[in-house]
């Protein structure tokens, strides 16, 4: 019976906001990381035009000259940037640096490895993706 | 169904008619029951019922509250009511919490949701199976493994200096409430993951200066289903009501399988 297994499902795991910020970088981990694999389809079908002659080429490239390419471009800068700089501070945590000491913990018992050094290193990630996008904006659109 | 009035909202009900008195409004909250038999119902349903609190009042309290007054049917379990034993875990507007521990006052709402622990086959009501959480933690070998064993013949006790202690104490403090492994968005897709109450009791036992058995322990979590799924959401910490860190726990345990601890 399905109601019976209880388990969360899709819903649960991309419902970002229960858990603290953590939670949202987890949730935008997996976002930008499937949306720069569609990109990276997206990439090699459009230099893979480039078989098909000068012309189709052309006509590849100039779709990404339009409003809606700029706008596409400008999210992938964005996914790029958030993903590489929290990757980083992924790769630390996983390999045990940053995420506190062990030791005997004290009511109300505030989680270490959910730390302050972790939580500015997530909005740090946020907002140099945020300037990203803004200086993509700023060149493709000349603003 | 007629629903029933806790004999002492009818009390207060009946003073006010007499003495023209309000009833103080914000000592009552409504528990939303979330209630489903696996034997019986093809699907769930939600019961509301009003039961007065005080400040003290915690979830647990109100929960035995209704089953005395109002509907002796509910499926709750518990048992110490301090904490200490890991019976009451269940979704408490939302968010895995224990019942025991988890105060009404600090809800800021008059209306709680009570609803069984996500990622855990509901048993009855708010009562869910252990079975996987247990078989995950047994899997792990949760005892310490040394042929010096401290209780053969002619050998000493295994010393331990307070440095070493610090290690793995907080991790010992699990109480198997299984928060954790609710509030995990890996456990929420794949319930073949270890989960972080077994990685965090693994790293318990490997950081332990007396065990011998880390590469057996090592062995286990290091597989398809084991310590990679864990994506460092932290959502097992963030819920945890003894102070374990999990995350803190399964990062650890990673350092020591990638090299940069032994």
């Amino acid at each position: 019976m399905g109601d019976n297994d209880n388990k969360e499902g899709f819903k649960g795991m991309a419902n970002p906001g229960r858990y603290g910020i953590e939670r949202v970088a987890y949730w935008l981990m997996r976002i930008t990381g499937l949306g720069l694999l569609a990109y990276f389809i997206a990439h090699i079908y459009e230099t893979s035009t480039i078989l098909d002659g000068p012309s189709a080429w052309n006509a590849m490239l100039e779709m990404t000259q339009t409003t809606e390419g700029h706008i596409f471009l400008t999210l992938v800068i964005g996914m790029c940037v958030f993903h590489t700089a929290n990757g980083i501070r992924l790769v630390f945590g996983h390999a045990g640096y940053g995420v506190g000491k062990p030791g005997r913990p004290d009511y109300p018992y505030p989680a270490k490895s959910l730390n302050m050094k972790g939580k500015a290193c997530i909005y740090a990630s946020i907002g140099i993706a945020a300037l990203a996008m803004w200086y993509g904006i700023a060149v493709m659109f000349g603003v | 169904m007629e629903q029933k009035i806790h004999p002492k909202i009818k009390e207060y009900q009946e003073k006010q008619e007499e003495s023209k008195v309000e009833v103080p409004k914000a000592n009552l909250v409504t528990l939303k029951i979330k209630k489903y038999n696996p034997n019986k119902d093809s699907s769930s349903s939600y019961q509301n019922y009003q039961v007065p609190v005080e400040k003290w009042t915690t979830v647990l309290d109100a929960l035995l509250d209704v089953k005395q007054n109002l509907d002796h049917s509910i499926g709750v379990r518990y048992s110490c009511r301090q904490a200490a034993c890991g019976s009451c875990g269940m979704k408490i507007n939302g968010k895995p919490k224990l019942a025991c521990f988890t105060k009404i006052s600090e809800l800021d709402s008059t209306e709680i949701t009570l609803e069984p622990m996500d990622n855990f086959p509901i048993t009855r009501d708010l009562v869910v199976d252990f079975s996987r959480l247990f078989a995950n933690h047994k899997k792990i070998m949760p005892y310490i493994m040394n042929n010096e064993s401290e209780i053969s013949n002619g050998t000493k006790e295994f010393l331990q200096d307070p440095k070493h202690v610090e290690e793995y104490i907080q991790f010992a403090g699990c109480i198997k409430c299984g928060l954790c492994n609710s509030a995990c968005p890996t456990m929420a897709m794949d319930s073949s993951f270890v989960g972080p109450q077994a990685l965090a009791q693994a790293y318990r036992y490997v950081a332990d200066n007396r065990d011998k058995g880390k590469d057996n322990r090592l062995k286990v979590i290091d597989e398809s289903h084991g310590i990679w799924r864990c994506h460092f959401a932290g959502s097992c910490s963030q819920v945890c009501p003894k102070g374990v860190d999990p995350a803190m726990g399964i990062q650890l345990l990673r350092g020591y399988l990638l090299g940069f601890r032994d």
